[in-house]
């Protein structure tokens, strides 16, 4: 089942926070000034123009001859027209045609588009093709032409007017529509109620149409602003309401005409037309930035400590080095505290851990590449004796690439749909290697044989979505490859993979390192990968290194209670052996960032907690130049406990999916 | 016939299967060129009685998610049946379904876009009830019953996915296929996106719930090793074809299809020693690369991967046949054996 990753839903209507939190305080649109004010404006508008004949000092057609086209004073706030009407009372009356106008072409755009647009992306391709092109050509209708010839038909009916607007403006709205429902549908929880036998009017009505309200919402207020301005140019044209009635439009017709000898007389009737406008837009505005306003960060790199001076030279045989490294979110919680690994050249170290351990961002923090707002504070990594901590974005784009490369999970982000596969390795061999463009194409040719591929000028041609995922990572390795890295880091490279083809590209990895002395940092979640790879290995748990040690020894003879459990809930078990009734588990989740106890952050999952574990205290050394973080290691071993699988029938107890 | 008929025993034929598929063909389109293309699913049987768990496994591509979704009606079939209990539901509407709605239920592989963020675990759990025209007082009780018989509290229902961690999910997930008590689930890759502490939690819980309630799981999964703990016969499948399936511990511990043996020797063993070995078995068989051309129409879909590759497997589809314990579709079954990955020493 695929769900798209990044739909244009999910930009705009993304989790909706917790309840609790809409509840408190104002709503998220109206956190934003713009969306504050024109919501303000709105308001005050609305009812000011459908209250008027209530409160207005004048009626519309009360004239004052003696003060024609007077400036704004006590007796008139906003002054007065070239027949002496108030201009106050007049803007304000004008107001309540204009405003219900644009929302009935507003509801019947919605009535009709949005309808049709569910229909649509509910049928499937054959219903969604005949609509489509229906749009299409309704859209190719020039909208203005057709609304004078639907006046010179039916004359000024404003309202009529504007619902044949609307009419015409819903083939907009299903073309925006669409797109969000289809997204929308692509999600597992409308097939789970479709599996549920709800009907397609209610999958509707409560699965997809509140994942799109942001959207149609956003697409509302653009469009009352729209609505506006068109109904305005009706006026102005003499198609509104007829003297002595007034309209905005036609009010700013009448203005222009003294644009010399009174310049204000176009003030007060442009300002409430612009203002509504405006505001209309600064709502969508804000409705639209829902998800990016609650997301930006302040861009910060704060001052680290640095490695503590105890730390000696580097040790000789290692490449890389890394000493306390901490990353943390700025003025945030830790991401990751007091990592310390080194690596030797030609060698493969493995970061394994379950997710939000910090393994990703451990590894990304070799290269400079963390996420805005999160940054190293503490620690050094020493790449060949130099610090890559502190050093500017230019200092490491020399690093990046040239000696330290990186391959992903996802091998389609390092490659660019626009740009065929032979432009991709060209440009970064002619920029890194100086290359011809003669030679940058042979050695482009040999990267692709070195990384596997049996016919590099079919690959070369291709563009990335021509190939398969296997296919890609190969490319997305020989992409990395062009800069002659020495060291690797591999971000999950085998995740999204087929087993027979995670096997190739592991045999592929273990060739480079054996061939071209490449030393590789490869994160993991999988312990059967690690131990296909990996000469060392470090084991993550909530942001810290619990065991490390080599491969054999960590994975063999696990003395963190951690890795135990994690190798026992593995359901592979050796060849030969039978498989358990059930597995071991362990309770509860990972502590998130944040709320790291000081002692353990293990110790309220590990079944062999004991209160000593609640205190700080330091990794211990094992697994010979490895070490492991459990202060019971000794005690554990003599007793040669061991993580258990767990009972039949534990899982039904209540509560047996929350955490202790 | 049943993808297991070589092993079946009187005792177990005797329980009337709760699933039969029997020879499912689905294409998509409808275009000239779809219909030239050969099939994504290909002439497919199997069947599940109570209790019981079949493992459909097989890489992307395979079909296997398709299956399920033509169980489910969510994708028609092209040719073939799908009984019910007996009961062709193959060209069942989704509206006729719903009173097999209480039968057949779905947990989905993604626990995050299963769910509605924007309603409450118990708006969820109840909806499926409403429309069996449980009142709603009732319907949310046995919503809260369901998230405890999970290992989930009951003032759940009062919650938002939101508040949830990817495993309690997918308990719920659960919670939502069990609320009217069914017959059969279908399981879509219920733990491939779960940690591997998590996936052991929700593996053992399936076990639990299968057990105390006999249930019958369609289990789709890409994990060989996983579909080994809890199934007990298991399809394997490539590209739209079955290429062996049979009691679980003989097909996985000794494969009769070329293709079930590149399988079981490609998945990973996190025991260095033993991962080395088995590595140096594995790239002994010679099994070519994935990114070789497209298989003949006519032949093996296996063949232009496959090391014992002769010319009836390229001209000729091989049936599926008794092969050890289990069914093959293999010309040259009898000498898969020697393929095998050597035994650790």
């Amino acid at each position: 089942m695929s769900v798209l990753p990044l739909d244009a839903a999910d930009e705009v209507a993304p989790e909706p926070a917790a309840p609790t939190a809409r509840r408190r305080g104002m709503p998220w649109f109206l956190r934003r000034p713009g969306g504050l004010l024109g919501a303000a404006w709105l308001v005050l508008i609305v009812v000011a123009s459908f209250t008027a004949p209530l409160w207005r000092p004048y009626r519309v057609d009360d004239q004052d001859l003696a003060h024609r086209l007077a400036l704004p004073s006590g007796a008139h706030l906003l002054g007065t027209d070239p027949l002496g009407r108030d201009l106050l009372s007049r803007v304000v009356t004008a107001g309540a045609e204009p405003l219900l106008a644009s929302f009935v072409t507003v509801v019947v755009a919605f009535g009709i588009g949005l309808p049709l647009a569910l229909i649509a992306a509910e049928r499937g391709r054959r219903v969604e093709r005949v609509l489509s092109r229906s749009t299409e050509v309704m859209l190719a209708l020039p909208l203005v032409i057709i609304l004078l010839a639907v006046i010179g038909v039916i004359g000024a009916q404003t309202y009529v007017v504007m619902a044949v607007l609307g009419v015409l403006i819903s083939a907009a709205v299903y073309r925006i529509m669409l797109g969000v429902a289809q997204s929308v549908r692509q999600r597992l929880y409308i097939d789970a109620a479709r599996v549920n036998g709800i009907g397609s009017l209610k999958v509707n009505l409560v699965h997809v149409l509140p994942s799109m309200a942001t959207v149609a919402a956003v697409q509302a207020a653009q469009l009352f602003g729209i609505g506006l301005l068109i109904n305005a140019g009706l006026a102005f044209l003499g198609f509104g309401p007829g003297e002595p009635q007034p309209s905005w439009g036609f009010m700013i017709q009448d203005a222009s005409k003294h644009i010399y000898d009174d310049p204000w007389l176009l003030v007060p009737s442009g300002l409430a037309l612009a203002l509504t406008v405006v505001a209309a837009n600064e709502l969508a505005d804000a409705l639209a930035h829902r998800a990016a306003g609650e997301r930006t960060v302040a861009r910060r790199r704060p001052g680290r400590t640095p490695a503590s001076p105890a730390d000696g030279a580097p040790s000789a045989s290692a490449v890389l080095e890394v000493r306390g490294l901490t990353v943390a979110v700025d003025g945030g919680p830790t991401l990751v505290s007091d990592v310390s690994f080194s690596l030797g050249a030609g060698r493969v170290l493995g970061l394994v851990g379950e997710s939000g351990c910090g393994k990703t961002m451990t590894a990304r923090s070799l290269l400079g590449l963390l996420p805005d707002g999160v940054s190293v504070s503490g620690g050094a990594i020493l790449w060949r004796g130099r610090d890559l901590v502190g050093l500017s974005e230019r200092e490491l784009n020399a690093v990046r690439g040239q000696e330290i490369a990186m391959i992903s999970q996802e091998p389609m982000v390092a490659l660019d749909p626009m740009f065929s596969i032979a432009y991709q390795l060209t440009q970064p061999l002619r920029r890194f290697r100086g290359l011809s463009r003669t030679e940058a194409r042979s050695t482009a040719v040999e990267l692709l044989e070195q990384v596997g591929i049996v016919d590099p000028a079919r690959v070369l041609k291709s563009f990335p979505h021509q190939l398969s995922g296997g296919m890609a990572q190969r490319v997305a390795i020989a992409l990395a490859l062009t800069g002659r890295p020495k060291l690797l880091i591999a971000d999950e490279p085998t995740t999204a993979l087929d087993v027979t083809v995670q096997a190739e590209i592991l045999t592929l990895l273990r060739d480079l390192v054996r061939e071209i002395d490449l030393s590789i940092v490869i994160v993991s979640h999988d312990l059967g990968v690690v131990a296909d790879l990996c000469d060392d290995v470090a084991v993550m748990y909530a942001g810290e290194v619990v065991e490390s040690g080599t491969a054999a020894a960590v994975l063999d003879e696990p003395a963190h209670p951690y890795t135990m459990a994690l190798l026992r809930a593995n359901p592979h078990v050796p060849e030969g052996a039978a498989v358990p009734v059930r597995l071991a588990s362990i309770a509860g989740a990972v502590p998130p960032p944040g709320s790291w106890p000081s002692g353990c952050r293990f110790a309220s999952r590990c079944r062999f907690a004991r209160d000593e574990c609640r205190k700080p205290f330091p990794a211990l050394p094992a697994h010979g130049s490895g070490s492991v973080r459990c202060i019971r290691v000794d005690e554990l071993q003599r007793e040669q406990v061991t993580w258990d699988a767990d009972a039949v029938g534990a899982e039904l107890e209540t509560g047996a999916g929350v955490p202790a | 016939m049943s993808a297991a008929s070589g092993t079946r025993t009187t005792e177990v034929a005797a329980a009337a299967p709760a699933l039969e598929v029997t020879d499912l063909v689905v294409r998509y389109g409808t275009s000239r060129k779809a219909r030239l293309a050969p099939p994504a699913i290909d002439r497919v049987t199997f069947d599940i009685r109570p209790g019981e768990t079949l493992g459909l496994v097989g890489e992307s591509g395979s079909g296997k998610s398709t299956i399920g979704k033509s169980v489910l009606g969510l994708q028609p079939p092209t040719s073939g049946t799908v009984l019910l209990h007996g009961r062709d539901i193959t060209k069942a509407s989704l509206k006729e379904r719903r009173g097999l709605a209480v039968d057949l239920r779905v947990v989905f592989q993604d626990p995050y876009s299963s769910l509605n963020p924007s309603r409450t675990i118990g708006q969820t759990l109840v909806e499926p009830l409403a429309v069996l025209g449980v009142r709603r007082a009732e319907a949310l009780q046995r919503a809260r019953a369901t998230l405890e018989s999970v290992g989930l509290p009951a003032d759940a229902a009062d919650r938002y996915p939101a508040q949830f961690s990817g495993g309690q999910r997918q308990r719920i997930a659960i919670a939502r296929a069990l609320v009217c008590d069914p017959k059969v689930v279908v399981l879509d890759e219920p733990v491939s996106a779960l940690d591997l502490s998590t996936q052991a939690t929700v593996l053992n819980l399936l076990a639990d719930l299968r057990d105390q309630r006999d249930l019958a799981f369609l289990f789709i999964a890409h994990d060989l090793g996983v579909v080994r703990f809890l199934a007990q016969r298991v399809v394997v499948l490539y590209r739209g074809q079955i290429m062996e399936s049979g009691p679980v511990e003989p097909v996985t511990q000794g494969p009769q299809h070329p293709y079930t043996v590149a399988l079981t020797a490609a998945a990973p063993v996190p025991r260095p020693a033993e991962q080395a070995a088995r590595r140096e078995a594995r790239e002994a068989l010679g099994f070519r690369t994935a990114g070789v051309a497209a298989p003949a129409a006519a032949g093996c879909p296996f063949a232009p991967r496959c090391p014992l590759v002769t010319d009836v497997c390229r001209a000729e589809r091989p049936p599926l046949r008794h092969a050890g314990d289990s069914l093959s579709a293999c010309h040259h079954a009898e000498r898969v054996p020697s393929l095998r990955p050597v035994p650790v020493p």
